[in-house]
């Protein structure tokens, strides 16, 4: 194994992150928020140890799946335990298991959070908080690539190990331009949904915060009541947003050539579509109820659709108070997720229409035992291998989701909050139900369970895999 | 530029492995096995594509259509046609084809003008050519040859009992009144470009720069032999033996080739008139005495087992002094086989890749890189390049000492209005001017690359 290409990649990511620090070390300046020297520690410490491990450059740099793997979990765990440091020496969240979970949870893009008052923290803090969603939402090492000529072909184990979804492939046939193009279009984008937000009377700061949090799916508002008090304008600008960011990027990239059927070709964003359309019109109808008129209940429903579907977790009304019908659809939705190759979580559309693909063949194949039938998608067969992983990765996905139910469970909360909160958690959506609605927060766990719930939000984020290849002993033995 | 490469087998890979590096060429690589296509796309920085190249839904999908050129190289020779004449037809790119059948070898120019096609290549005639040239100077390892032939890149090995060994090499010109430039050494591992203060040691693989009369020069003057082969013994007679002996007995050079297959030998023998056919197991070492495989000038091992042909080598070496060729079809084992010693050993997949390759580059020239010709000397660990020097070109009116060249890049040769100059510290590069550059950087695609 190349340990010394894991080491200096690892410092590379470390040197991004206290770059990424200078950021809000702007800010301290701008708002005179008394966070110079918590940040200036911060990325002094980031830097220092990021040039200790890249200033001698391994012998070799090709690395292999297994080390692909390794970098993109141990680069997750890193730039999150640096990435909590200004939570605790700022002394804003004390413990260091909070502000673990607290940044976790940022760059997951999960968004949720022990905070009971956001409010109260300094403005550059709360920018921190925001921007980790928006270098998690496309990739840490997605940006490496972009950045760093690392040499040959191997880099595409990194992107596919931390890109979403069943089969990761390139834009384009070199690996930097494909990861440039991914963040051009990311950039774009965020910089399209800022000038909107901007339009509806927002400062700076805000859009910039709210656009990471919705470019990233994450869910990190900065008022206490999420986005409930913004005005419709707002709202709906981040409800779009939200399910544009939910949608494969390749997409774009197609758009942007003027490949038009080509990108309307996609039967993964046709689905994710019709899911949404179906969720909001149900969900309409369900509340209609409680607001009493059409546009009002469509509004929030599409909103709160579009937030749970895409991973977001922003929220506009309080949702635990909607009938159970619509708090079951949105719970599904939870399952389901965005499009693979978008900034979003969960399962991913084309992983369920994949699932429902074998059933129908599973079916046929029962009655006809002789028949051959190939799994298509997109007018293209599925290799058996890509559907295998798809269903181990499943079954993982369960087993994984169980044992941290019942690790969680020791804490003695009702089934739905325990519920709901390893799905929010596993699927990288942030609020789920009950004592962690969506005006709650998860400060009630103990330190065992939030360990555990920052553990899921990883596996979440980067499917399994990494994760498990971590603790794996085939991976450390010779 | 776009480029798509329709075959992923052993050419294809190599062509791969050595454009992909390359920052402004974006590759996409087509095979009919997904497998061969997983593993290139995992190896390589290209894009992969599985599916039949021959088919206009792949090569629309591989974008045939911004492709500026289109190298089949799939395993067989009609595919190959039919694919570039697909893809003239879809897309306006230079085609390149792999031909390896020697039937086809009177066909290949009508072919060529008939399917349009830029270039034919054929590995076992371009191993076959290389083969030819290495026994016409069989004290080389390895001729790289430059500007049209005029310049030549060396490599030999030191010998133990050779005057080189020990020698700093700011003296050899000096001490054997000689006019060449030591460019290149590998010991062991290691390649160097060496200074003057460098010390060469027995064992040592030195590449020297030359012309081909001072070359020859050169090594009379340190007392290595210099004389062609007069008789050779080619051992397999395949595509590569039939090329190679046709080659030979058009130079005056005597062969003898050791068949196993009675009908192949039938054959060569109606083909080859002048050539001397056994038939019999080229593996058998009684034969190969019987024959005087002692007393040949030289012993060309081209059978289709790799190890026979090392295990062959071997014998021979522990026999005769004459010059020993040994083809390797496996290119991944080089290192262990080099450690071998077996002499001048032959990879006709890497030629062939080597030889496209070249041609990729010389075509960019007119996209914007300077780059005459290029090969990878030291085992692949540094590049030869040739450059035109034009006018406004940083490096002239600089002498060569006041030059801030990059660490490991020296100035080899020159070659000014037809006269081969090796460059000293006072000369200075004037337009018009080849100049050959040797370098470990790769990438270079115009002479300013060379300063700092």
């Amino acid at each position: 194994m190349n340990c010394r290409a894991i080491f200096y990649t690892l410092g590379c990511v470390l040197n991004v992150e206290a770059i990424c620090m200078l950021l809000p070390l702007i800010c301290t300046f701008i708002y005179q928020d008394n966070m110079f020297l918590t940040f200036l520690a911060c990325i002094l410490i980031c830097a220092s140890i990021g040039i200790a491990l890249i200033i001698k450059k391994p012998k070799s740099k090709t690395i292999y799946a297994k080390e692909g793997l390794l970098i993109v979990a141990l680069s997750w765990i890193t730039i999150s335990i640096f990435g909590a440091l200004p939570f605790v020496f700022s002394g804003f969240i004390p413990n260091f298991i909070d502000a673990f979970f607290e940044t976790v949870s940022g760059f997951t893009t999960t968004g949720a959070s022990i905070l009971a008052d956001v409010e109260a923290l300094p403005k550059s803090l709360i920018f921190w908080r925001s921007f980790t969603h928006w270098i998690g939402g496309m990739g840490v090492l997605v940006f490496l690539v972009a950045l760093l000529p690392l040499s040959g072909g191997s880099n595409m184990y990194l992107i596919r190990a931390e890109s979403p979804g069943p089969s990761v492939s390139k834009l384009v046939p070199k690996v930097r331009s494909t990861a440039m193009i991914l963040y051009g279009v990311y950039i774009l984008l965020s910089v399209i949904e800022v000038i909107l937000l901007l339009f509806g009377k927002l400062s700076l700061f805000e859009a910039l915060t709210l656009t990471f949090g919705t470019a990233g799916t994450g869910g990190f508002g900065i008022l206490n009541s999420s986005i409930a008090d913004y005005s419709p304008y707002i709202q709906t600008v981040i409800g779009i947003f939200m399910m544009i960011f939910g949608i494969d990027f390749s997409v774009y990239y197609l758009l942007l050539l003027r490949k038009f059927s080509d990108a309307f070709r996609s039967e993964e964003v046709k689905a994710y579509l019709g899911i949404v359309a179906t969720s909001t019109l149900l969900i309409t109808i369900n509340i209609f109820s409680i607001f009493g008129s059409i546009k009002e209940s469509l509004r929030h429903a599409f909103f709160q659709v579009a937030s749970v579907i895409t991973t977001t977790g922003y929220a506009t009304f309080d949702f635990e108070i909607w009938p159970s019908f619509s708090k079951t659809i949105l719970v599904m939705l939870m399952f389901v997720g965005a499009c693979a190759g978008s900034t979003g979580g969960g399962i991913k559309v084309s992983r369920i229409l994949i699932y429902l693909k074998c059933i129908v063949k599973e079916i046929k194949v029962s009655l006809h035992p002789n028949t051959i039938y190939k799994i298509k998608m997109n007018n293209r067969t599925i290799e058996h291998e890509v559907i295998r992983s798809t269903n181990v990765f499943m079954t993982a996905y369960l087993m994984l989701f169980a044992i941290s139910l019942l690790i969680i469970s020791l804490d003695n909360f009702d089934f739905t909050t325990n519920f709901t909160a390893t799905l929010a958690t596993m699927n990288n959506i942030g609020p789920g139900l009950n004592k962690v609605g969506p005006t709650q927060n998860f400060s009630i766990y103990s330190n065992l369970s939030k360990v555990m719930l920052s553990i899921n939000m990883l596996v979440g984020r980067l499917e399994i895999f990494p994760m498990l290849v971590l603790i794996s002993p085939h991976t450390w033995k010779k | 530029m776009n480029i798509i490469i329709a075959g992923c087998g052993k050419v294809g890979q190599k062509i791969l492995e050595l454009l992909s590096q390359e920052n402004d060429i974006n590759i996409t690589a087509i095979d009919i096995k997904s497998r061969v296509i997983r593993d290139v796309v995992n190896e390589y920085d290209v894009m992969g594509i599985i599916g039949n190249a021959a088919t206009i839904d792949t090569l629309n999908e591989a974008g045939i259509k911004s492709c500026d050129m289109l190298i089949a190289v799939s395993e067989s020779d009609e595919l190959n046609l039919l694919i570039c004449l697909i893809a003239k037809k879809l897309g306006n790119c230079e085609t390149i084809a792999r031909i390896r059948k020697p039937e086809y070898a009177k066909e290949i120019d009508l072919l060529k003008d008939d399917l349009s096609l830029t270039m034919i290549i054929n590995p076992e005639f371009t191993a076959a050519r290389e083969i030819a040239r290495s026994l016409r100077f069989p004290s080389a390892i390895q001729i790289d040859t430059f500007s049209k032939g005029r310049i030549e890149i060396l490599k030999f090995k030191v010998e133990a009992k050779s005057a080189l060994h020990e020698m700093r090499i700011a003296n050899v010109n000096n001490t054997f009144g000689t006019d060449v430039l030591i460019c290149g050494v590998e010991r062991e591992e290691d390649a160097f470009i060496p200074n003057g203060d460098f010390i060469l040691k027995e064992g040592d693989l030195v590449s020297i720069v030359a012309s081909p009369h001072k070359g020859q020069e050169f090594f009379k003057k340190i007392g290595v032999k210099t004389n062609k082969v007069k008789d050779t013994i080619i051992i397999g007679g395949g595509d590569t033996g039939f090329y190679l002996a046709n080659l030979l007995v058009q130079s005056g050079i005597s062969v003898k080739i050791i068949e196993k297959n009675p009908e192949r030998c039938e054959k060569l023998c109606q083909l080859i008139p002048k050539a001397n056919i056994i038939n019999g197991d080229g593996t058998d070492n009684k034969l190969l005495l019987e024959e005087g495989i002692e007393y040949s000038d030289s012993v060309v091992s081209l059978m289709n087992i790799d190890e026979e042909n090392i295990l062959l080598t071997l014998f021979a070496k522990s026999i005769s002094n004459g010059k020993l060729v040994t083809k390797i079809n496996r290119i991944a084992f080089d290192k262990v086989i080099r450690n071998l010693d077996l002499g001048t050993i032959i990879y006709p997949k890497n030629i062939a890749a080597e030889y496209i390759v070249n041609y990729v580059r010389a075509k960019r020239n007119t996209i914007g890189s300077n780059v005459e010709t290029m090969h990878k000397i030291l085992n692949g660990k540094a590049e030869a390049l040739e450059f035109i020097i034009k006018e406004n070109s940083p490096v002239l009116n600089l002498t060569l000492e006041k030059m801030n060249l990059k660490k490991n890049v020296i100035v080899a040769c020159a070659n000014r209005n037809g006269k081969v100059i090796i460059p000293r510290g006072k000369d200075e590069i004037m337009i018009g001017d080849r100049v050959i550059i040797v370098t470990t950087h790769s990438g270079f695609n115009d002479i300013e690359d060379i300063l700092e």
